[in-house]
């Protein structure tokens, strides 16, 4: 899923820059399509197949969210306190975005792979880089969620 | 119509990934919290059917669309790039809450911000494109 990141990259002109990103991205464009489905299947999702049902997550999770001054925990997919367009007006909303975003980009490219090539393809295939990446990406996962979440998530 | 089976790899993709909750944002701070199965669930099925369909593939040298027999290479054998990158990954991760994946299925739910998450995402690559020689890997 993350390489279509670095496909994305060479179509706008990246391998002008660098050699990372000149390869024959023709060859990639079947991840394109099957990245072209899973918008469509979200879109589908949402629209024909959900009744607008709570997500059932854990009252100590929904507690701590509160204790943040989330609202609406659970209602909808996203918290609307990091993703609603609103969030746009103030520049704390942008860094966020901009920042989960970036690294999740370079930290993918930098392993190697995402979730489905490391945790799911690579563990699949009994690779041990690929389980070095998934006790990575839990080291980081959990450092934000323990301890820069509850200094980021008040400030919102 | 040669591209039509990746579409709809894509489209069933995405609507598990919708229904079973892995794109929302909550069931990720659950899951780093500890305080729920149900992303270990996911994942875990999933890897327990791949290395189930894996091992099938190798032992029956099953062929490809193309008629050529799969081969999935064995990953560089490394610590740094491994462990450095996926903690990298992985802030970000709990951070926005998305991984790639349910990045582009969370624009088809309609979410415009998540564009904002993709573009950045874009940007992390191609520095680490510019960057990547004078990493530690």
């Amino acid at each position: 899923m993350s390489s279509n990141l670095r496909t994305l990259c060479s179509i706008g002109g990246g391998g002008k820059y660098c050699g990372f990103f000149r390869f024959d991205w023709k060859a990639e464009r079947w991840n394109l399509v099957v990245v072209l489905g899973a918008i469509i299947g979200g879109f589908l999702a949402v629209t024909y197949l959900s009744d607008g049902s709570v997500i059932d997550l854990n009252p100590k999770t929904v507690a701590t969210l509160n204790g943040f001054g989330f609202s609406d925990v659970g209602a909808g997919l996203l918290p609307p306190e990091i993703y609603d367009l609103g969030v746009l007006s103030g520049w704390k909303g942008w860094a966020l975005l901009i920042t989960g975003g970036f690294l999740v980009g370079f930290g993918a490219r930098y392993a190697g792979g995402c979730t489905s090539g490391h945790a799911i393809t690579g563990l699949s295939n009994l690779q041990v880089p690929s389980l070095i990446a998934v006790i990575g990406f839990f080291v980081g996962g959990l450092i934000m969620t323990h301890f820069l979440l509850p200094l980021i998530l008040p400030q919102l | 119509m040669k591209f039509i089976k990746f579409l709809l790899v894509g489209i069933f993709f995405g609507i598990v990934l919708v229904k079973s909750e892995a794109v929302s944002w909550y069931r990720i701070y659950e899951m780093f919290k500890f305080e729920s199965f149900h992303m270990y669930g996911i994942i875990g099925t999933a890897v327990v059917l791949g290395v189930l369909a894996v091992a099938l593939m190798k032992r029956t040298k099953l062929k490809d669309f193309q008629g050529h027999e799969i081969d999935m290479p064995d990953k560089d054998k490394s610590f740094t790039r491994y462990f450095v990158g996926g903690s990298i990954f992985g802030l970000g991760w709990g951070l926005a809450g998305a991984c790639p994946g349910p990045m582009y299925v969370l624009f088809g739910t309609g979410v415009w911000t998540i564009l904002i998450v993709i573009a950045a995402a874009v940007l992390g690559t191609f520095v680490y494109g510019l960057l990547k020689d004078r990493l530690p890997h």
